[in-house]
């Protein structure tokens, strides 16, 4: 790095920022009232029920969580492994990921009719729930990245943020395997009980954290007028076809186990050809959009150079990891559970019956209201605090630079 | 302090302290002094499925009666801790009928999940769930391979003082535990006796020479999904296990 780069607040005082935090305010205070509408009228005004137990607030929170550990992956690049190109990035790593965190758990609360219930959870431990383990996670998670912040912020305390570091990444890394096992853990159930759920579920954090850092730091730098080089663009394109990848290649390994047991032929049938909306999801959502499209545009020759592929690639990999894990959650869900393999089954309690789930609007405010809240926490802070580089332009971050030659 | 030399003072406080503490723990020395669930005993049913009656539904409607658990016409949403199952087998066209409940696994995956331990198994086998500190997470309903829980999706009135319901937590078969307790029988299994085939008979597992013993040492009982080694405490008979 040729020179230290500061880290300056944004003004914020511009039209565009104060609507943007009214609207994500206005989306945040609504999903507090959807969620009083659901309480207030009961539980059934959701399109959740006794077979589609987990739904849209699911979808999205797991998301968000998981993205959070996920965006710390660059501040983990630079702290932990020292890559010192990383390092002007490493407060805006951090607090996407305290906020994307934040954001999903307030899905989790609002979704179980308030904070009372937290404060059960956190009262009540059963240590062998992986629910009740991956709440230990979160707030480890949270604690740990607050400090490392902290360690970056306050000059006397620099020294400590190798170490911070590194607690901050290993607690991200046991959010994501404990999200997956959530599911890995689930016997039960034929779509899940698979040790490949964990690994997949690092990937996808670190596929759609990525994806979300490069989004919100293209933006900030846009609308702030700041430098964004050719040099850490493509670095962070790199990292994404990356991840993109490993996505990709967990999701063939969970669906060929799926395929050579005869045993989950059933599901696989369902997920990859007979689902209706969640084939659709599947192969046009998760591996076309999340997945081929995305690779295409980071490799390709003749997008590689545009930043607009690079963005596109971006939202594209959000898009496909919703959908990836509504097909997990609501498309495991959806398929039957078997209870007498070989039978043909029914019975007033949808026993055999493929399960139908269709998103309500206060379930699907409820939801975005966690995303509005994620973002909310990192416009403000960005205007109070110094998370955002003056300039990542090439000049002040390749250490090979050479300005254009005149002639 | 009123001339009062300290020791006597110190002893009043002492005095005092100790009553407060003495009323305090009495409760508590009260509960551990009561009966709780016997371990030597595990309690089960075991279901005929050959004296089953596919259009008989009176188990399902005495533990409706019995633990107030009625709908609202909204069949997804509705809770159902007892269902008939209609079975048929594609190669054969042989058909069966027979209820499913909470099984009352022995190793339930239910508990194991439950972030809070709001789902508990008794030391007789009997799982239940405590109202008072179950979240609503559903995690207990993703993790049972039985279908054998519901989530109450509507604020609740009437309901039965042994049987406690609420709006946003799960509920399951509490094999009528109040019954048990008072040395009687679940309701379903009264009901099917005296209105339907006598298909279901309960009672001590452990007991070698009680009904269920009896019948499963005679006949040859199964479980559902005994592939997944929880152990159920319902036991079923002459059906496609």
């Amino acid at each position: 790095m040729s020179r230290t780069i500061a880290l300056r607040e944004i003004k914020g005082r511009s039209r565009g920022y104060w609507l943007g935090l009214g609207g994500l305010a206005l989306l945040a205070g609504s999903a507090v009232a959807a969620t009083f509408y659901i309480e207030h009228n009961g539980l059934h005004v959701t399109g959740m029920n006794n077979q589609i137990a987990w739904g849209m607030p699911h979808v999205i929170s797991i998301f968000l969580i998981l993205a959070g550990a996920g965006a710390f992956n660059v501040a983990a690049f630079s702290a932990v492994f020292g890559r010192t190109v990383h390092a002007p990035l490493a407060r805006l790593s951090g607090l996407l990921a305290a906020a994307l965190l934040f954001g999903g758990l307030s899905v989790v609360m609002l979704d179980l009719g308030g904070p009372q219930r937290l404060l059960v959870a956190m009262s009540n431990f059963n240590f062998k729930s992986t629910l009740a383990s991956n709440i230990l996670r979160y707030i480890g998670f949270l604690i740990a990245v607050t400090a490392f912040l902290w360690t970056l912020m306050e000059p006397r305390m620099n020294r400590y943020s190798r170490g911070a570091g590194v607690v901050a990444m290993l607690l991200g890394l046991s959010v994501s395997t404990g999200i997956g096992l959530v599911f890995g853990f689930l016997v039960a159930r034929e779509a899940y009980d698979s040790a490949v759920m964990a690994p997949m579920f690092v990937a996808m954090s670190s596929s759609f954290g990525l994806a979300v850092f490069i989004l919100v730091l293209a933006g900030a730098c846009s609308w702030t007028g700041r430098p964004l080089g050719g040099f850490i663009v493509g670095r962070l394109r790199n990292l994404l076809g990356i991840f993109a990848a490993v996505v990709l290649y967990f999701t063939t390994v969970q669906h060929l186990a799926g395929l050579y047991a005869t045993e989950h032929h059933g599901v696989e049938r369902f997920i990859l050809m007979e689902g209706g909306v969640h084939t659709f999801l599947f192969w046009a959502g998760q591996v076309m959009v999340g997945g081929i499209l995305p690779l295409f545009l980071v490799y390709s020759p003749s997008a590689r150079k545009s930043r607009r592929a690079l963005l596109a690639a971006a939202a594209m990999v959000i898009i496909g990891g919703l959908s990836q894990l509504y097909v997990i959650i609501i498309g495991g869900q959806a398929y039957p559970l078997v209870l007498f393999p070989g039978m043909e089954v029914s019975s007033s309690f949808f026993d055999g019956a493929v399960n139908p789930y269709t998103p309500t609007l206060p379930e699907t405010v409820l939801s975005l209201g966690g995303a509005a809240i994620a973002f909310l926490i990192v416009a403000v802070a960005m205007k109070f605090l110094r998370f955002l580089p003056e300039t990542l332009a090439d000049a002040a971050l390749d250490p090979h630079y050479r300005p254009p030659s005149e002639d | 302090m009123n001339g009062q030399p300290m020791d006597k003072v110190r002893r009043k406080v002492l005095a005092c302290a100790a009553a407060t503490a003495g009323l305090v723990l009495a409760p508590g020395v009260t509960l551990l002094a009561a009966q709780g669930a016997d371990s030597k005993k595990r309690w089960g049913l075991l279901i005929d499925a050959s004296k089953c009656a596919k259009d008989c539904e009176v188990c399902v409607v005495a533990c409706r009666d019995e633990n107030g658990w009625s709908g609202h016409q909204r069949p997804a949403t509705d809770p159902q801790w007892i269902r008939k199952v209609n079975l048929r087998d594609p190669a054969t066209g042989f058909t069966w009928s027979l209820p499913v409940m909470c099984q009352h696994c022995t190793s339930p995956p239910c508990v194991d999940v439950c972030p809070t331990g709001a789902s508990f198994k008794r030391a007789d086998g009997i799982v239940l769930v405590d109202k008072h500190i179950c979240i609503g997470c559903r995690y207990c309903m993703m993790a049972c391979p039985y279908k054998g829980r519901s989530f109450v999706h509507e604020k609740i009135t009437n309901q039965k003082p042994y049987a406690p319901r609420g709006m946003g937590t799960v509920e399951s078969c509490t094999m009528c535990v109040h019954r048990i307790d008072a040395g009687g029988v679940p309701a379903c299994v009264e009901a099917c006796a005296s209105q339907g085939g006598g298909a279901i008979i309960s009672g001590d597992l452990n007991d070698p020479s009680g009904d269920i013993a009896r019948e499963a040492a005679k006949y040859g009982v199964g479980r559902i999904r005994s592939d997944l080694g929880l152990e159920p405490g319902v036991l079923y008979r002459g059906a496609p296990l």
